[in-house]
């Protein structure tokens, strides 16, 4: 090996303290960008291999009753590939062990055959056989969760009858990777069911022998989907079509693809600031080398090294703590990613989810990390090529030191010399201990942002479970019915309130843009559904108008006062124009809400309910469950505690595994920065602090010397950290906030304490590191040596 | 300027007068912060092949500063130099390097050895960018550090390190050998030794060789002593009788 390599290798060795803190800030950053997007991959290649394989649908369409000649007039529609109808119904199931009834999704398949489309992937047993009673294929989750097997039999609520079924088959489906029932955000597996069932059998209890109410087909080559859904919608008009709409708005796959589209925006920002703070302190301390080895640099261009062999051999030292930082992070990454990915199939179901890790991924990490940190140190490499050797062979000329500020107000009194040393080192070279400081906020920032997503989370699930929906049960009917029923539901048992709601389905229109939601209708002094403004209070609604969830309008592009058009899904499908009488900043998923009465007004119906929120006394539950599954008309009953368990369950389980690992790594940005100032200010005041000990100072005033700046360093640092971290906040929510969830910035006292004390303890540490390489001072050899 | 010339000239067996160095009126104008500190002001030189020159003034005198502008380390502010057929005051930075790597051997009075490197290694940074060097180990034997080569410059005494920075210096085989103040740092016995490498490598390889110090008793080794104060020759002295290392009366 070349001598001048050695050279490299042993002032690496010799600095390793330092190397390793940047090394493990870079590892932190290329870790969690090899492990965002190499899930990132794994998860896009096995869903696209898998909706390949299974034939999923791209456009989907549903009606209330359309007769099979309509199945044929979609087959002929140009653009159309392959066809697929169903009969889908949504029943009640009794599962044991649980008081409320569960919710089910019956799919028909056509006896004997393999869907054409959406079909099956079979984990366990068969499909049901065509000359066979009661036989379902279930969903691998619900079968899990409820501990069924094969051969077991579920009770289900078929069209007001009790009705055994037999599970012969385990399985799962392109259409349901992320299965939740209707209108729910997050998966309730123990209370939500998907089964497959012979068309023939479901069509007869249904009333649908040859006819659909569903239909799924594929797009030829070329083919315009939004012609496509014109025409299927054109054709399914006079059959109560509810509008056709593309796989984007499929359920499972919106929320898939907003988990993807996360994946990839936090997958990159996140780690380009731990990049960035790595390139920061990569410039410090090459800077602090090329100062100490001053006099080695003249040497070796005296001998006749050049500029570029001397930029090159600094360069050399940046690559070599830049490629250990990405290996260790890549090799951390990885396995990172394989929990990753284990968390994932808790949420998202695949045939097969196995973590991959493309070959790209460590290679854009590592490119990545080294042209930030080359970039970042490139002008003290060009410093060490350009020092002029005869310069360099002096000594370092003393700086130039003031009074500070402070003296020159007269207050030097008050300040003893030491003290005068601090204040006047700091104010000296301002540039260096705001970029120490900037360091340090840095860590702090972000350890306030990793720690506010718990303080954010737990927020919105206050907020939606008793700000918002404060209701205890919601109860839905297969039908608007009067508000008759809304007094019927009043007198079951337990039941203290009731409230109605009115829930109609719709394509909302503004110009050329749309989107499928449901208009939710509650009365103007609502207590259970609340609508909240920007402050938190309830929003008084308006007698009329519509209010949009900001991200709607904004998707929209349509402001408060303008006039949206509504195309009601279900009865008679008016196209109707409503206000908007204001956009609202809720948390979840997109919404519309009016008046009830507004609604029913513009639905040019009577007073019609969907259903309604009840509050309960808590001690009836059973009773009140029973009574619910009694009623043929009632399709569904939500329990909003299971709702919030549901909520709670994911983020124990998922999200703070997350927000562990980068608090883990905003800790370790948060030591490296403050250790790696603390051994920069040792190595060049080392000469000054054994002077001071050879005119007698004692190791306790110098290590206040150097460490009482330090610790200035540090408590200006925080507030502006706190500061910083709100920023970071809001830059990351602008990234996060997606249809399904927008965060607001929520950040607790305790989150502010726990940066702090972080912060403290790893500058308590590092100033100890410090002070007993202080008290180890060769007073003899630092004086000796000329630097 | 005086020259006293004596008439039993030492002269060398191949001496033919030939100038290795031309220097002509240089003057060396730093400007430091607000002041201009002039470190030479016309200077006109030569140095002879194969000659051993010592420089001979007190500090500040600019000795250091025609030292590092002889080496190709600094530029003149006027004046012209030529190293053979080099013009020293026109290369360009990558021609200086170039003739750094080639023609010339630094000694520093503070060694300047790499403190991470052994001396072994020290030497082989220099001889691994040359042209045709000597082993490594054959330059450290010739300072008589034979013993010493796997040592680091902090397991070495001053003198010792001192040597290695000769032995680095010379093992390139360079033409000029450059040394500034190098016995500054060291007592009577060590530097005894290192002048001793240097005078060495003087006699048997034949290499010009240029000493910068402000100590007059190492004047008595060599061929020629110029005395340079305030940025200016003063005089020149040709010794008769060049001094052995040890015979000098420090």
């Amino acid at each position: 090996m070349r001598a001048i390599n050695r050279k490299l290798l042993r002032d690496l060795w010799h600095m390793k303290g330092q190397a390793l803190a940047i090394v493990m800030i870079i590892a932190s950053g290329v870790a969690l960008f090899v492990t965002q997007l190499a899930t990132l991959d794994s998860l896009t290649f096995t869903r696209d291999s898998y909706y390949a394989e299974k034939r999923f649908a791209d456009v989907f369409a549903n009606c209330k009753r359309a007769p099979a000649p309509a199945l044929q007039r979609i087959r002929e529609l140009p653009g159309v590939d392959v066809v697929q109808s169903r009969v889908i119904v949504e029943v009640m199931l009794d599962v044991p062990g649980l008081a409320e009834p569960a919710k089910g999704r019956l799919l028909s398949v056509p006896d004997g055959r393999r869907p054409a489309l959406n079909d099956l992937f079979l984990r366990d047993g068969r499909m049901p056989d065509p000359q066979a009673q009661g036989e379902v294929v279930v969903i691998e989750m619900f079968a899990k969760a409820n501990n069924y097997h094969l051969n077991d039999t579920i009770t289900a609520v078929i069209n007001g009858r009790h009705q055994r079924l037999t599970i012969v088959g385990i399985g799962l489906s392109p259409e349901y990777v992320y299965s939740i029932a209707p209108g729910e955000m997050i998966p309730d597996d123990r209370r939500y069911a998907v089964l497959w069932m012979n068309e023939r059998e479901l069509a007869a209890a249904y009333n649908m022998e040859g006819a659909f109410n569903d239909v799924a087909l594929t797009l030829a080559p070329h083919a315009s989907e939004g012609e496509v859904i014109a025409r299927v919608d054109e054709v399914l008009r006079p059959y109560g079509g509810l509008g056709a709409y593309a796989r984007k708005e499929q359920v499972s796959h919106w929320f898939l693809q907003n988990e993807l589209t996360q994946l990839e925006t936090f997958g990159v920002f996140i780690p380009l600031i731990f990049i960035g703070v790595a390139a920061f302190l990569l410039n410090v301390v090459l800077n602090r080398v090329i100062a100490t080895q001053r006099d080695q640099i003249a040497a070796l261009k005296a001998f006749g090294y050049s500029n570029l062999q001397v930029a090159l051999h600094f360069s050399q030292m940046v690559a070599g703590i830049v490629l250990v930082g990405a290996l260790v992070g890549t090799a951390v990454g990885y396995w990172l990613g394989v929990m990753m990915i284990d968390l994932y199939t808790a949420y998202y179901h695949f045939p097969v989810l196995t973590f991959r890790m493309a070959g790209w991924v460590p290679v854009a990490g590592l490119l990545i990390t080294a042209a930030a940190s080359f970039a970042g140190t490139l002008n003290a490499v060009r410093r060490a090529a350009a020092l002029p050797p005869a310069e360099a062979m002096r000594p370092e000329a003393p700086p130039t030191y003031r009074a500070t500020t402070i003296e020159r107000l007269g207050l030097q009194r008050l300040l003893a010399q030491p003290s005068r040393m601090i204040l006047r080192h700091l104010e000296r070279r301002p540039m260096k201990a705001g970029l120490s400081v900037l360091g340090m906020s840095m860590a702090v920032a972000m350890l306030v942002m990793g720690t506010a997503f718990m303080d954010i989370i737990y927020y919105v699930i206050d907020m939606q479970s008793n700000v918002i929906h404060r209701e205890h049960v919601q109860v839905s009917f297969h039908e608007p019915r009067s508000m008759r029923s809304l007094h019927e539901l009043e007198r079951l048992p337990g039941v203290t309130y009731a409230e109605p709601f009115r829930s109609v389905p719709a394509r909302v229109r503004f110009g050329h843009r749309s989107r499928r939601i449901g208009i939710n209708g509650v009365p103007a002094d609502t207590r259970l559904d609340r609508v909240l403004n920007i402050d938190l209070e309830p929003f008084e609604l308006p007698k009329d108008g519509i209010l949009l969830s900001r991200v709607l309008g904004e998707k929209l592009g349509i402001s408060a006062g303008d006039q949206l058009t509504v195309e009601v899904l279900e009865g008679p499908r008016p196209v109707r124009q409503v206000k908007v009488a204001a956009l609202i900043d809720d948390f979840m998923g997109i919404a519309a809400y009016m008046e009830i009465r507004a609604l029913n007004r513009l639905m040019r119906e009577g007073d019609v309910i969907s259903g309604a929120n009840l509050l309960t006394d808590g001690r009836h539950d059973r009773e009140l469950y029973d009574a619910l599954r009694e009623r043929p008309l009632v399709a569904g009953v939500v329990s909003k505690d299971a709702i919030i368990g549901n909520l709670k369950r994911m983020i124990e389980e998922n999200l703070a595994i997350t927000i562990g690992i980068n608090v883990l790594f905003a800790a370790i940005i948060a030591f490296g920065v403050i250790y790696n100032s603390a051994r920069v200010s040792l190595s060049e005041r080392a000469r000054e602090l054994a002077s001071l000990r050879v005119l007698g100072l004692t190791r306790g005033e110098i290590s206040y010397i150097l460490l009482g700046e330090l610790a200035i360093l540090t408590l200006i640092s925080l507030p502006i950290g706190f500061l910083l971290g709100n920023w970071l906040i809001d830059a990351v929510m602008l990234t996060l906030n997606s249809e399904v969830m927008r965060f607001p910035r929520v950040v607790s006292g305790t989150t502010y304490a726990l940066a702090a004390t972080s912060v403290i303890v790893a500058a308590t540490v590092s100033g100890l590191i410090v002070r007993e390489r202080l008290d180890r001072l060769d007073l003899v050899e630092v004086l000796k040596s000329r630097e | 300027m005086t020259e006293t010339r004596n008439e039993d000239v030492y002269v060398l067996a191949d001496d033919s007068r030939e100038a290795v160095f031309i220097a002509e009126g240089i003057t060396k104008v730093y400007h430091m912060g607000e002041v201009d500190v002039h470190a030479l002001r016309g200077v006109d030189l030569q140095l002879y092949k194969g000659e051993f020159v010592v420089l001979l003034g007190p500090s500040g005198s600019g000795k250091s500063t025609l030292l590092n502008i002889l080496g190709g380390l600094d530029v003149p502010t006027a004046g012209s130099v030529r190293y053979r057929d080099h013009d020293l005051t026109e290369a360009t930075e990558a021609e200086l390097t170039e003739y750094r790597r080639h023609h010339v051997g630094f000694i520093f009075q503070f060694y300047n050895l790499i403190p991470s490197l052994t001396a072994r290694e020290n030497v082989a940074l220099v001889t691994e960018i040359a042209r045709e060097p000597m082993a490594p180990e054959e330059a450290l034997k010739l300072v008589d550090l034979g013993d010493r080569m796997d040592h680091f410059p902090s397991q070495l005494s001053g003198g010792q390190q001192q040597r290695v920075a000769v032995a680095r210096a010379v093992a390139k085989r360079p033409e000029v050998l450059l040394c500034d103040e190098p016995t500054g740092a060291l007592d009577i016995t060590t530097g005894v030794k290192v002048l001793e490498a240097i005078e060495r490598v003087n006699r048997e390889l034949g290499t010009t060789t240029a000493v910068i110090t402000h100590n007059a008793a190492i004047a008595a080794m060599a061929d020629r002593v110029i005395h340079i104060a305030d940025g200016r020759i003063a005089s020149i002295d040709h010794n008769a009788q060049k001094k052995k290392p040890t015979e000098l009366e420090w």
